[in-house]
This record gives structure tokens, C-alpha cells and sequence, in this order.
């Protein structure tokens, strides 16, 4: 076998292009994988080891005012391990060079030793002392986001009064991964930050002493969550306790968790069609080869080789060329792996980052390629292996041309004899054809899929905040207030009108399933803050019974008709049994709607409001700003068109990167189907076309005749293409980006199917003029001596 | 004893012996006798030439007994053991260790050297003798290294004669070896095989339909029509360097 491998190594260096442009593809496939599955895993055990090294809460309550004591009581509860209460406040912070105000999230710690739980990571400086009330730590990335360190101070405003604050650290937090302001749905770390302060100096200034607002807790091994939640719920409802949830319904971590999630979906689609895509090239080249090779086959036959030693030859050469691909791909795999890590800790705030791809990732993509590569040849290898030995001595008989073909006989008085070459060709071997055009076409769909993402964020925010927020900004109150409050906020300086916000904190349930969650009172006739469904009409939400969003009674299990129990965790906590009287479809979260007469009524209450949409006059501005950043009562505000830009500064960088990844892909799909095909037709007809030559046709006919088909079956790839690039975004949207969090509209522009069509072509452009440049070599002579 | 034996080999048992061989090919509708019931003894040592014009069934023929075809109807034998009886792994043992294959078209492997395609088959068969040597046997010791594509057709055709009988087997099987060559190329051929057959002893079977090297044989079979017509013993063989067409 020895000398048959050396033959083995030979052919593979003769067509070392073509080896490689379906090693390249296999590639691709195994790198998006390794970067997929490592990802994960590196996300998780992140995560996982972050939370246990920094004892992050595993059950979390807010409540209005609390008494220390009621800490010993809470520490009794069977299953809870360690108990941390807090006091957690919002702040208006004062920071140079932005008028609009930024909200700080002030965090107690103990000034003594370090908490029980949700400890810090310090990044730099300490962490505040006893004695030195104006200290405080903040979170790194709003630190990075005002080149703030130790040593700078910041002015705020706690409650009512204005403060200068002295950082001494900062810090990361098991607690604000993601860090989100409330009401937001991306980071702002320019806008929105955490200050740990000294739990002693917290208190005093927002006048808590021997009191807690906040309170997180670790359980014991074995420990049910939901029964620690039911009797937390029922020692803090006296003291306005807003409900308990799990670590799993913790913002930053939820955002984590959906990621992963997304992530872990998303490994299995894109993988499988460079994969198949190798599959097939592999096939194809084999087969030529085999076809090739027929005489050589039936020698090694003669000479004794057996069946499967013949088959396990060229079984060796897919091997090798999968081989090929699976190191580069590991290669890749590694390097795109932390790239993407590395772009997931820019959102994901981790003090430090396991990258360590386990060898399963390697060794799964590994085994997957090899068999997917192995099982495309399988039918050329077994084309070898059945061919008898005395049937391969004779040539095999010249290929059956039907003359005329379906439409030829229409035709042929156009066409010129190169033409009809080309025709004739592609009808000749139309499976090969059809496996070519259908490689070209799924390099297309692979970048309309990649492409699509920027259509759908683009729609997102224009039906998210274009269309449905008129407002410039959204005031959200520190504690609900009474809907007089409305005429205050119409007389500050430049506000043009005003409409009420309430959203109220409940508990769905529904028979065995529940949620977490808020009901949203709806203005009848709203003008600045609309509701609108995904399909981009505006939501009707009728005067009695709620309106959920698909997912959130896809979580419940309800359609419309049916009662669902809604406990109120505020106010006078009454609990109602509600008919859902109609769901909608919404890209982002699980809301639920009401009618805010209806909502008022559920709650036994006067209209009351917790945030105000506010239409102000540019001109005044900054007063505005300068006004609200007093207001007691202010917890929040969120500008539009700040909260548009701090959406497009966190995503789009990134889906460019990804975007540009995914050009580079299938570039290589389409520069390895292409060049393949071609390297393949110009062995089948090197002869004919040599002849050709010596009878007098140009360089440029014969490239026409070759590449001619090519250029066909690309053109026929185009519309084949962008109809799979839809389905495939269609099929991914709806698998791996239906979670909890959010669902991606499919929206797909002309334009993005025309880029991907470009982009294609050129990579097709690029591969055929290398494979002209092989054309004008032809050596005539020594095409006319081979025997094929 | 022994020597009278030789020269008189129908009394002896052949070690390959077909009988009443048939091979019917059916193309659509048309069928094609290519064999019509062949008797044939092949005896140690001696070099058989089949002779006949082209379509009457000699390739069929030479298939069938090298294992590398079956028959419609009839029995082909190895020494005890039947060959059409064989499956298919056992006709490949039998084709590594005892058959030797020469046919018109040298069919070397391109991408291996002179050398490299000899050991191509001494690396698999039971009793070969090292490439070089077989190599030296044909003339050609010293153009070992070198490519299929750097060999004149003469040169490449006794490089697949060394190939053949290289793993020193009891039967080569040579297919118009000399069809696509000159004559004068042809009879250098020609000498190699013979000097094969001679010190060797490997029993011989040399299809042409070239009547002027049928004197170089032991016997002749003429075939025609899918039928053996014509069985002649030479009382003496010419050798191949005096043969001229
Ligand atoms: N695979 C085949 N299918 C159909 N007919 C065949 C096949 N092989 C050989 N024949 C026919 O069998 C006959 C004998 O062929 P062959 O043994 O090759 O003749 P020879 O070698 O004497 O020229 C011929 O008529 C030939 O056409
Ligand atoms: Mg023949």
C-alpha cells in the first residue's frame, strides 16, 4: 500500500486547488461550529464560575421599606442559605458635557468586611470605609464611558440633595453583567451606572436607618425555589413588597441566559450547510476522478487489490482533503471563538473570560465534517469499488448527447455552435448542474441570512421607536404618583404635551404556569406613546380584560377567552381573575396590556401614573434637562433619540463584524463551488477544447464555452439563491431567535438580496479568471497525447 | 521420464483448464456470442500464442481464465480448485498470487515511477521478487525512476511486463501486448516475455492476431467465431529476436 499512497500524495498535489477550495468550505463549516459551541461554553462556565466565585443572589425581592429585624425572619425561611439585605435607590447624576440627566444606581455595601452575596470584583482603587459617607464605587463600564477613576468625583442629587461623590474604586458585579437602566432595552453606559455606596451612608441620606429596601438571598442545596418565593412574598407584602423572583428572572442574568440560548441554536443551522456543501464538492470532485481514473481502478483490480482496499484509497484522499479542512477549521474555530467571546465581553461585563474550548468542540466538529465529506463521496466511492476489473479496461462509452435537447430544436437557428456547446453541456449532466447551482445558491442565501439581521434591527427601530414614540422623553417617577402630577410636568419649561404611563407589577398564573411580570395601562386615544403589533398596526385594547403579546401567552398556555389570575404585587395588592381578550404579536419581551380605565379599576385606585411621556421644544431643551435633574420624584429619563443612538452604538459594530465573517464565508462557498466546477468541466473537455484550438477558435471562445456554463448556472443561482436565503432566515428566525427576550421580525430589503447577489457574482468573477488563466496555458500537444 | 513427460503435455494434467466455456453478452435487444462452448488446457512452462481476428472471443477468453470475468455456462479450473466457483475475494487472492497481466494499452499509473508501479503489485502478492529485479529482467535496471510519460511506448509496455511478473506468477496473461507498438519495438516486447516464460517457467498465454509471432509459441490456438478452430504444436519455437513482420 505503500506505493499507492505515494500516488495518493502525487494526485492530491495535482489538483492541490481544488483540495483546497473544498477544504477551505469544510473549513468554514467546522470553524463556524468550534466558534458556536465554544462560545457557549465559554459563556457558561464564564458565567457559571463568575456567579460562584461572587456568591451572586439566587433569589431577589425589592421592597418599599422594611425593618432590619425582619432579616432574622427571612433567615429562617426553610432552604435560604445567606441573607443580604440592601437599600437600593435611583440618583440623578450631574456628568460634564451631557445636558440630559444620567441616572445612577446607588447600591449599598457594608462599610465592614464584604456583603454575603453579589460581592464586587474591583478593578481599581477599593472599596469604600466606614467614617467617609461621600464614597463610592462604580461599575467599570460607566467609568470607561466618562474616563472616570479613582480620585475624580461626581456631582448627584440624592434625594433632593446635592452631593459631591468621591470614587474610590471600580468595580464589576455578578448583579450587572447587563447593565440596563430600568425601562431600557440595551446598555447605556454613558447614561446609566452603578454606585456601590456604604450601606451606613445610604441610609442616612435617604433616611432608611435600621431599614432595607432590598434584599437577595442563596438557598440551600435541594431547596425549592418557589416555596423560599411564596414565603419571602408573604413576609414583605406588609411592607410593600413588589414579589420575589429567581436568579432565572434577574435582568442581567436572563439577558445571559437568552444569549446562550440563541447562541446554542444558532450552532446548528449555519454548520450544516457548509457542511453539506463540502458534502457535495467532495462527490463531485471524487466522481471525476473515479471517472478518470476507470483504467487505473480496473488495473488495481487486475493486479489482486480488493474491493475495499480500492474504496479505502480513495476514501483516503476525501480523508485527507477533510483532514485539510478540519485543521484549518480548528484553526479558525479557535481564533473566531474568541473573537466572538471576546465581542460578547464588551456587552457582557465578566472580570475575567474562560476561553478555554474544550477538546469536544474540536473533536464534534471534527467528526461531523469527516462524515459529512465521507458520506458525500460515498456514492463515487462505491462507483469505484463496484466497477468490475474487466469493465474498466474498456473506455467508457462516450456520453449520450441528445440532439435537439427540450428547447434546442426551437433555438438552434440563434444559437451560434458555442452556444449550443454550453447548452448541450449543462443538459448533459443536469444533476451536476443542479448540485452546482444549488452550492452557488446557498452562498447567496448565506449572506441575505447575514444581511438580514441589519434589515431587521433597522425595522425594529423604526417600529419601536420611530413610529410608535412620539415623545422626546419618558420621565419615569421615583413612586407612583397621582395623576395630578400630569399638570406639573405640563408647566416646565418647553414641553409641548404630556400623556400618562402606568405599569403595574403582577403575577400571572395561569393553572400551573406563571409569570413575572407588568400589565401597562393603555391611553384610548395616546398620542405620543403607541402600541403597535408586529404586523405594524396600532394595538386596540378593548375596555375590560388584558391583551398579551404572543410569547407571553405562549409562556402562560391561554388563548383569548380564557381567565387568567392576575396578583398584583403593589398598592393594595388585589388579585383578579382577568379574560384574556386578545393576543398580539411583539418583537421585544412578554408584555401585557390593558385599557387604563381597566387598569384603575383593578387596582381599586385613582388614576394614578409612574412615568409621563414628555413632547418637549427643542429650543428649551437643556432647561428642561436642568429642571428634571431636581425634581425629587424623577427616577428616570430616557431621551429617544439617545436610547436610538446607544442601540445603534451596541449592535451595529457587532453585526457588522458578523456580517463581514459571513461575506468572508461565502465568498469561500461560492469561490469553492465555482472554481471546483470549473477545474472539473476543463478535465472533462480539456481535449475537446484543445481541439478546438487547433482548429482555429480564440482563447476567448473556448473560455466561453467553459466558463459559459458557469456563468449560466451562477445567473440561474441568483433567484435560487434569495428564495433559500429567505427560507433559511425564515426557519432561523423562527428556531433560534424565539426566545423570551426577543423575537427578529423577518424582514428581508431588495437591496440585501441584491448585495448578496453582487458579492456572490464577484467571488464567481474571481474564481472562473482563475481557472481562464489555466485555459490560456493549455498546452495543445499535450492535450492531443493524453489518453483520457 | 520427466523429460519426455514435457515434451509431451496432453498426457500431462494442465494446471488451468477451462471447459465448455460459453460468455453471451446481451446489449438491449441483441445478444452477442463471444464464447460458444470453449475447451482449454494450459500446461506448466509452455507458451500458448491465441490467435484470431478480432471479435472472436479471445480477450472473453483470456478474462475468464484470469479471474477477471465470469462465464455464461461452463467451468474454469486452477489446479484443484474451480475458478468459477470462486466469490469475489477469492478471486482476488487469486489474481494477486497467481496471475499476471499484460494488455495492449500499457495502463501505468501517470503519477508513479517505473519502479513505483512494480512495487505497486509486489507490495500486495505473496512470493514477489523485488522491483529492481524485475525491472533488470525487462532491460530497463535503469530507468527505474523515471515517470510513464518520460518512457518511449516499447519502454512502457515492458514496465507493465515487469509489473506482471514481478509477483512471479504461474500464469501471465499478455492482450495484443504488442498492438500499439512498432515492430521493432514490438519484438523487444516480445524477447521480454519470452525470456519470462523461459526462465521462469511461467506458463504463458500471448493473444494476438499477428500469425508471425505465433511461432514463437509452444502451441497455437486459433480462435474464431467464439469457438477454438485450430490447435497447432510447434515442433520448435522460433525466438522472438528472428521474427519480422
Ligand atoms: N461488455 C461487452 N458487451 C457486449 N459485447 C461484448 C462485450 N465485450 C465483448 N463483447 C463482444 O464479444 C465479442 C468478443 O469480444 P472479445 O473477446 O473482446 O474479442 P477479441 O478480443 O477476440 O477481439 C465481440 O463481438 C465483442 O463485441
Ligand atoms: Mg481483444
Amino acid at each position: 500500500m505503500r506505493t499507492l499512497n505515494r500516488k495518493l500524495v502525487r494526485d492530491l498535489w495535482r489538483m492541490r486547488f481544488q483540495a483546497l477550495a473544498i477544504a477551505l468550505v469544510v473549513a468554514s463549516g467546522v470553524g463556524l461550529l468550534i466558534m458556536s459551541l465554544s462560545s457557549v461554553e465559554a459563556l457558561e462556565e464564564t458565567a457559571a464560575a463568575y456567579y460562584e466565585r461572587y456568591r451572586f443572589g439566587e433569589v431577589f425581592a425589592t421592597v418599599k421599606r422594611a425593618p432590619q429585624r425582619l432579616s432574622g425572619r427571612i433567615a429562617d425561611i426553610p432552604g435560604v442559605q445567606a441573607v443580604e439585605t440592601r437599600i437600593v435607590k435611583l440618583a440623578t447624576l450631574d456628568m460634564p458635557g451631557l445636558a440630559e440627566p444620567v441616572i445612577g444606581r446607588l447600591v449599598s455595601i457594608p462599610e465592614r468586611g464584604p456583603p454575603a452575596l453579589n460581592r464586587l470584583s474591583l478593578r481599581a482603587g477599593r472599596t469604600v470605609v466606614a467614617g467617609r459617607p461621600d464614597e463610592v464605587v462604580v461599575s467599570e463600564p460607566f467609568a470607561e464611558a466618562h474616563g472616570l477613576g479613582p480620585g475624580d468625583s461626581i456631582g448627584a442629587i440624592l434625594n433632593g440633595h446635592r452631593r459631591t461623590l468621591d470614587i474610590v474604586g471600580v468595580a464589576l458585579s455578578p448583579e450587572y453583567v447587563y447593565a440596563i437602566a430600568p425601562g431600557a432595552w440595551t446598555p447605556d453606559d454613558k447614561r446609566y451606572g452603578i454606585l456601590w455606596m456604604g450601606r451606613e451612608a445610604l441610609a442616612a441620606a435617604f433616611d432608611l436607618d435600621g431599614a432595607f429596601n432590598d434584599v437577595s438571598l442563596s438557598l440551600q442545596r435541594g431547596a425549592t425555589v418557589e416555596d423560599v418565593i411564596e414565603r419571602l412574598d408573604d413576609l414583605l407584602a406588609p411592607y410593600g413588597g413588589t414579589g420575589a423572583f429567581s436568579r432565572a428572572d434577574q435582568i442581567s442574568n436572563w439577558y445571559v441566559t437568552n444569549e446562550i440560548e440563541q447562541q446554542r441554536n444558532m450552532s446548528a443551522v449555519l454548520p450544516t450547510i457548509f457542511l453539506a456543501v463540502a458534502a457535495t464538492l467532495a462527490n463531485m470532485l471524487l466522481a471525476r476522478i473515479i471517472a478518470i481514473e476507470r483504467d487505473e481502478i480496473g488495473l488495481l483490480k487486475v493486479f489482486g487489490y480488493s474491493d475495499l482496499e480500492i474504496g479505502w484509497h480513495y476514501t483516503k484522499l476525501v480523508l485527507a482533503i477533510a483532514g485539510l479542512g478540519v485543521v484549518l477549521g480548528w484553526a479558525l474555530g479557535a481564533w473566531l471563538g474568541r473573537v466572538n467571546t471576546e465581542i460578547y465581553a464588551e456587552f457582557y461585563r465578566f472580570p475575567f473570560l474562560f476561553y478555554r474550548p474544550g477538546a469536544g468542540a474540536f473533536v464534534l466538529a471534527a467528526l461531523l465534517s469527516v462524515g459529512a465529506t465521507l458520506f458525500g463521496s460515498l456514492t463515487a466511492v462505491r462507483q469505484a469499488v463496484i466497477l468490475p476489473p474487466a469493465e474498466a479496461m474498456r473506455p467508457p462509452a462516450p456520453p449520450m448527447y441528445r440532439r435537439g435537447g427540450f428547447s434546442m430544436a426551437g433555438l438552434g437557428g440563434w444559437l451560434d455552435q458555442p452556444t449550443r456547446m454550453v447548452l448541450r453541456q449543462i443538459l448533459r449532466w443536469p444533476i451536476r448542474s443542479l448540485l452546482t447551482t444549488a452550492g452557488i445558491g446557498m452562498a447567496i442565501a448565506v449572506l441575505v441570512v447575514a444581511m438580514q439581521w441589519i434589515d431587521a434591527i433597522e425595522h425594529m427601530v423604526n417600529v419601536y421607536f420611530r413610529q410608535a414614540q412620539h415623545q422626546d422623553m419618558t420621565v419615569a417617577l421615583a413612586e407612583t404618583q397621582s395623576s395630578v402630577v400630569l399638570r406639573g410636568f405640563e408647566a416646565l419649561p418647553g414641553v409641548l404635551a404630556v400623556e400618562p404611563m402606568r405599569a403595574v407589577s403582577v403575577r400571572f398564573v395561569h393553572g400551573h404556569r406563571t409569570h413575572r411580570g407588568s400589565v401597562q395601562g393603555v391611553m384610548p386615544e395616546a398620542r405620543l406613546s403607541l402600541v403597535y403589533d408586529a404586523a405594524g398596526a396600532i394595538l386596540e385594547v378593548p375596555l375590560a380584560g388584558l391583551v398579551l403579546s404572543t410569547s407571553l401567552a405562549k409562556k402562560l398556555s391561554v388563548e383569548p377567552g380564557e381567565m387568567v389570575t392576575v396578583k398584583v404585587l403593589e398598592g393594595r395588592r388585589p388579585e383578579r381573575t382577568v379574560p384574556v381578550a386578545a393576543v398580539f404579536e411583539t418583537y421585544i419581551g412578554t408584555p401585557a396590556y390593558m385599557h387604563m380605565a381597566a387598569l384603575n379599576r383593578m387596582m381599586r385606585e385613582r388614576p394614578a401614573v409612574n412615568a409621563v411621556h414628555l413632547l418637549a421644544d427643542d429650543v428649551h431643551r437643556d432647561e428642561l434637562f436642568a429642571t428634571l435633574k431636581d425634581l425629587p420624584n424623577v427616577a428616570t429619563v430616557m431621551v429617544v433619540d439617545a436610547a436610538i443612538d446607544a442601540f445603534y452604538e451596541t449592535l451595529a459594530e457587532t453585526i457588522m463584524i458578523y456580517v463581514s465573517f459571513f461575506a468572508a464565508f461565502s465568498c469561500t462557498l461560492a469561490f469553492g463551488v465555482v472554481y471546483n466546477s470549473a477545474r472539473i468541466a476543463l478535465s472533462e473537455r480539456a481535449r475537446e477544447l484543445g481541439t478546438l484550438r487547433i482548429l482555429g477558435f480564440t482563447r476567448f471562445e473556448i473560455s466561453y464555452i467553459l466558463l459559459g456554463e458557469l456563468g449560466l448556472l451562477t445567473i440561474a443561482a441568483l433567484p435560487v439563491g434569495c428564495l433559500v436565503g429567505y427560507g433559511l432566515a425564515w426557519t432561523i428566525v423562527t428556531t433560534s431567535f424565539d426566545t423570551e427576550l426577543y423575537r427578529v421580525p423577518l424582514v428581508i430589503e431588495t437591496s440585501t438580496y441584491g448585495i448578496a447577489m453582487l458579492i456572490v457574482l464577484a467571488a464567481a468573477v474571481v474564481s472562473a479568471a482563475f481557472v481562464r488563466r489555466r485555459l490560456d496555458r493549455l498546452d495543445l500537444v499535450a492535450v492531443l497525447k493524453t489518453r483520457e | 521420464m520427466l523429460a519426455r513427460e514435457q515434451s509431451l503435455p496432453s498426457e500431462r494434467e494442465a494446471p488451468i483448464r477451462g471447459r465448455a466455456l460459453t460468455k453471451l453478452y446481451r446489449v438491449g435487444e441483441i445478444e452477442v456470442r463471444a464464447l460458444r462452448g470453449v475447451d482449454v488446457d494450459l500446461f506448466a512452462a509452455e507458451l500458448v500464442v491465441l490467435l484470431g481476428p478480432s471479435g472472436s472471443g479471445k480477450s472473453t477468453l483470456l478474462n475468464i481464465l484470469g479471474g477477471l470475468d465470469a462465464p455464461t455456462s461452463g467451468h474454469a479450473y486452477f489446479r484443484d480448485q474451480e475458478i468459477t466457483a470462486f466469490n469475489q475475494s477469492q478471486l482476488t487472492r487469486y489474481r494477486r498470487d497467481h496471475v499476471g497481466f499484460v494488455f495492449q494499452f500499457y495502463n501505468l499509473m501517470p503519477s508513479l515511477t517505473a519502479e513505483e508501479n512494480v512495487s505497486l503489485v509486489t507490495e500486495i502478492a505473496a512470493r514477489a521478487m523485488p522491483a529492481a529485479d524485475a525491472l533488470d529482467l525487462v532491460g530497463l535496471g535503469d530507468r527505474r525512476a523515471h515517470f510513464p510519460a518520460q518512457l518511449s511506448g516499447g519502454e512502457q509496455q515492458r514496465v507493465a511486463i515487469a509489473r506482471a511478473i514481478a509477483k512471479q506468477p504461474d500464469l501471465l496473461l499478455c492482450d495484443e501486448p504488442t498492438g500499439a507498438l512498432d515492430s521493432k519495438t514490438g519484438i523487444l516486447v516480445l524477447e521480454a516475455i519470452e525470456r519470462i516464460n523461459r526462465e521462469l517457467g511461467t506458463t504463458t498465454v500471448l493473444i494476438t492476431h499477428n500469425a508471425i509471432i505465433a511461432d514463437m509459441a509452444d502451441r497455437v490456438l486459433a480462435l474464431a467465431d467464439g469457438r477454438i478452430v485450430d490447435v497447432r504444436e510447434n515442433a520448435s519455437r522460433r525466438s522472438a529476436r528472428d521474427l519480422s513482420w
